[in-house]
């Protein structure tokens, strides 16, 4: 059952960064674009997003577990460190200088684009050459996202 | 210039959400992308890994599906730069959100909609970066417009 949720969240996410125009990174880019070509479309996608899902885990964290589940996992909320500073601001560089961040990067792969196949390919390298530096292994580190 | 759709963009929001609260009242997890893709990133196969992968094929089979209906014009989409500031972007990406655990949709989603600390000041930075990497690439240096 476990997959089957993963599959319909799934399916969820990649119909909406596709409809939601995410997928195209000169869309985006014209969301950053505040001084030039604005598209103030990206504020839509994220306020809906946000309304959403935070009616939502007001409704199942309310429950003691997930139906499939034994527990919650859920990243600390609290603890700004370097880390974190430092990883939002370089993300923000890259998806400022491509309009990609994982999500719809990883969706429009199938469109067949090659932009996105070697992006997915660098964001990868990059995951591994980071994980590799601090000495994270992949499944035991808490991940936000 | 992109044209901006308030209507598409807020359906789409909407459906990320969902895909947000499925996920976490099917089993407990943040749909974090950077999360999720980087979780499969790894040679130590184990279910851990399961739900991702089922993950990535809903979220290929959501894009491709909402395409097949319309719902975006794949031609339409373009993008920013050649190939060397694309794999630059995809490395800055992929340090970035190891580094700082997280993207658009795990911070930016998940984690305000947990009212986190963490989530909202990775929000911050990262938008921020965004907006002033095009800015100085669109208005400042001139390339990638």
């Amino acid at each position: 059952m476990n997959h089957i949720a993963a599959l319909v969240s799934g399916l969820l996410f990649g119909a909406g960064v596709a409809l939601s125009g995410m997928v195209n990174p000169v869309k985006v880019l014209n969301f950053m674009d505040i001084a030039g070509t604005w598209d103030p479309t990206l504020i839509f996608v994220m306020a809906a997003g946000l309304i959403v899902t935070f009616a939502g885990y007001r409704l199942v964290l309310a429950r003691r577990q997930p139906l499939f589940a034994p527990s919650f996992s859920l990243p600390a909320t609290s603890g700004i460190d370097a880390r974190l500073i430092a990883g939002a601001g370089l993300f923000g560089l890259g998806w400022g200088l491509t309009g990609f961040c994982p999500g719809p990067a990883v969706a429009s792969l199938v469109f067949g684009y090659w932009q996105s196949a070697l992006f997915v390919a660098a964001m990868a390298a990059g995951m591994i050459a980071m994980r590799l530096i601090t000495h994270r292994p992949a499944a035991t580190e808490s991940v936000e996202g | 210039m992109t044209e901006f759709t308030p209507l598409a963009g807020a359906i789409g929001g909407i459906l990320i959400g969902l895909s947000a609260v499925v996920l976490m009242a099917g089993i407990g997890r943040v749909a974090g992308l950077s999360g999720i893709f980087g979780g499969l990133l790894t040679v130590n196969w184990s279910a851990e890994q399961g739900w991702r992968g089922t993950f990535i094929l809903g979220l290929f089979a959501g894009a491709a599906l909402t395409a097949l209906l319309g719902g975006i014009d794949v031609s339409a989409i373009s993008f920013a730069g050649g190939p060397v500031g694309i794999i630059v972007g995809g490395l800055l990406v992929g340090i970035g959100t190891a580094l700082g655990s997280g993207c658009t949709s795990g911070h930016g989603i998940c984690g305000i909609a947990r009212l986190s600390r963490r989530g909202i000041t990775a929000t911050i930075i990262f938008m921020a970066a965004a907006v002033v990497t095009v800015f100085v690439t669109r208005h400042i240096v001139g390339a990638g417009s």
